[in-house]
């Protein structure tokens, strides 16, 4: 029997492209996108830069117009999924009501993981994960003038460097000893950390957040973990997320920091998928292992393999991996996964902020970091698509150019 | 409401009306328009918006600059009216604009 419908849980950017592609890929059955946050879907990039500092509306982060879902056919649901009854096929909804499935798409993301020193309740305290986070943050961070961010990853920098342009004394504590040091290279940290600098960003490394305090139930400001008292009228935090697995884990499903699916992206139940920033895949560029992206690219790349699957075309996932970051005047796109990069070689000039880091594993090439080097970063995506790869040695030449030595390699 | 033809690489073409003020990108995404994911959602940071601006337009844009331009530079079959889409505002005096999109983004 053909499948008839196919049910998906989180309409962001996982879920939503699963619902594009099927109908793309000519899928006629039903298809209900259930969505648990109020209005139409959006794409959350902006949330901590271009919309926090206004220079995009609403409108402009949505990813279709509510006509397109209603001539696609796809039924947006404004609900939340409660429980998933594997048995019968069915997801029941916190309005009561259930939905029958052919086949469920788990599509959940991931939430903000929590600060949990004393104080945390108090209000002017911040995660940036929906759009109603950013529209309470944007009035507040225009008239803030004490400003501490607690986490110098990806979310928190761009949130110092929205900050900062907006006249903010902002403060980081971050205990690594440098930024977006999970992600990122030591050169491309420094430059990052050279720039913030610049726009007044002050920087506590090897430091973490001990309490806050508050007057007449609002911030005022922070403890750090060595002693120190930093005034703050605004708190935001970006500490690392957490996969919602709950619905999964109640319904039986495998779960291995994420929900566990295979190289098709399927759960361990043949009629359930799952995928994005809630699925743990055996990712092809980091050796096989199971493993959890948070990124535009992913979502979107692992939805046009499940609907492409569920019309009767399946791959295995192997998409190179890429992500972007927008911080001040700096834009850094990285291809690939730099997981046991040992061995880096840069092209370009730090001091001028254009830099690319080539990041090998051995001999081998795997990730390059462009900072405001876009066309390094376009030529990356190809070479790192493919092999013949590029060695260290290769690149460490004085006179070495990724589009000529593309071109050259060109198979 | 401007109307700009996007015409898909095997020919097909679509007829879109467009906001004065949205990107070219974002009316074609926007109408269902295959072919142009526009997987940044306008951050000039995917390459996956390029499209070639009919040659009686290519004077009416201000020419590509800076990362747009740069990434031009690399993506598969450029041509001298290549753009990323993303980065073209409509606007009122845009009615009848055509734009073909290449045989791939990447
Ligand atoms: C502020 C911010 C900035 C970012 N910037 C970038 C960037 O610059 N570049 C980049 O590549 N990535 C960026 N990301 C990451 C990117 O947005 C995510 O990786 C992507 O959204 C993941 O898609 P997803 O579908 O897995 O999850 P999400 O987009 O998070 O969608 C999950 C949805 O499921 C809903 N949901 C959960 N449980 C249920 C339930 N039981 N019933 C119904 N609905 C449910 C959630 O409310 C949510 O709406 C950013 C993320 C944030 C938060
Ligand atoms: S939409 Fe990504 S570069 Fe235009």
């Amino acid at each position: 029997m053909s499948l008839d419908s196919v049910v998906i849980v989180g309409a962001g950017h996982g879920g939503v492209q699963v619902a594009i592609s099927l109908r793309q890929e000519g899928f006629r059955g039903r298809i209900v996108l259930v969505n648990d946050e109020p209005g139409l879907p959006y794409q959350r990039p902006p949330l901590s830069k271009a919309y926090l500092l206004g220079k995009i509306n609403a409108t402009a982060m949505l990813f279709r117009p509510e006509t397109f879902y209603a001539d696609q056919r796809i039924e947006l649901v404004h609900d939340r999924v409660a429980a998933i009854d594997r048995q019968n096929r069915r997801v029941m909804l916190d309005s009561g009501s259930a939905l029958d499935f052919g086949h469920l798409v788990l599509a959940t993301g991931a939430h903000n993981r929590p600060l949990n020193v004393p104080g945390s309740t108090l209000s002017g305290i911040f995660g940036i994960k929906t759009k109603a986070d950013a529209d309470l943050l944007s009035p507040l961070v225009k008239q803030a003038r004490n400003v501490v961010v607690i986490g110098a990853g990806f979310i928190g920098l761009e949130f110092a460097a929205v900050a900062a342009a907006e006249g903010a004394a902002v403060e980081v504590l971050e205990l690594g000893d440098r930024p977006m040091a999970r992600a990122v290279s030591p050169q491309m940290s420094e430059l990052f950390r050279a720039a913030h600098q610049g726009w007044g960003v002050k920087f506590n490394f090897r430091t973490g957040l001990a309490e806050l305090e508050g007057e007449d139930g609002k911030v005022s400001a922070v403890t750090t973990s060595d002693g120190r008292r930093l005034p703050a009228e605004l708190v935001v935090y970006g500490i690392g997320v957490i996969p919602n697995v709950q619905l999964a884990l109640e319904a039986g499903l495998d779960i291995d920091n994420g929900i566990r699916v295979n190289s098709s992206l399927l759960t361990s139940d043949p009629h359930i998928s799952a995928l994005g920033d809630v699925a743990a895949f055996p990712c092809v560029q980091n050796g096989e292992n199971l493993t959890r992206l948070e990124s535009v690219q992913n979502a979107v790349d692992q939805g046009k393999l499940i609907a492409a699957r569920l019309v009767g075309k399946p791959t295995p996932y192997t998409a190179l991996p890429w992500f972007w970051t927008d911080q001040g005047n700096l834009k850094l796109q990285i291809a690939g996964l730099s997981i046991g990069a040992d061995n880096y070689v840069t092209l370009g000039d730090a001091a001028a902020q254009q830099l690319s880091v080539l990041c090998f594993r051995g001999e081998e090439l795997i990730a390059v970091e462009s900072c405001n080097r876009p066309g390094d970063h376009v030529f990356a995506r190809k070479i790192l698509a493919r092999p013949p790869a590029l060695t260290p040695a290769a690149a460490a030449a004085p006179d070495f150019d990724l589009k000529a030595w593309e071109a050259a390699n060109r198979p | 409401m401007p109307t700009i033809t996007f015409i898909e690489h095997n020919g097909t073409r679509h007829e879109v009306h467009a906001e004065v003020g949205q990107s070219a990108m974002q009316a074609a995404t926007f109408a269902g328009v295959p072919g142009i994911p526009g997987d940044c959602g306008g951050a000039c940071a995917c390459a996956s918006c390029h499209a070639y601006v009919d040659e009686a337009w290519v004077e009416r844009f201000a020419p590509a600059e800076g990362t747009e331009y740069d990434m031009l530079e690399n993506v598969v079959e450029r041509q001298p009216t290549s753009r990323l889409t993303c980065q073209l505002v409509v606007g009122a005096d845009m009615d009848g604009l055509t734009l073909r999109l290449p045989a791939a983004q990447f």
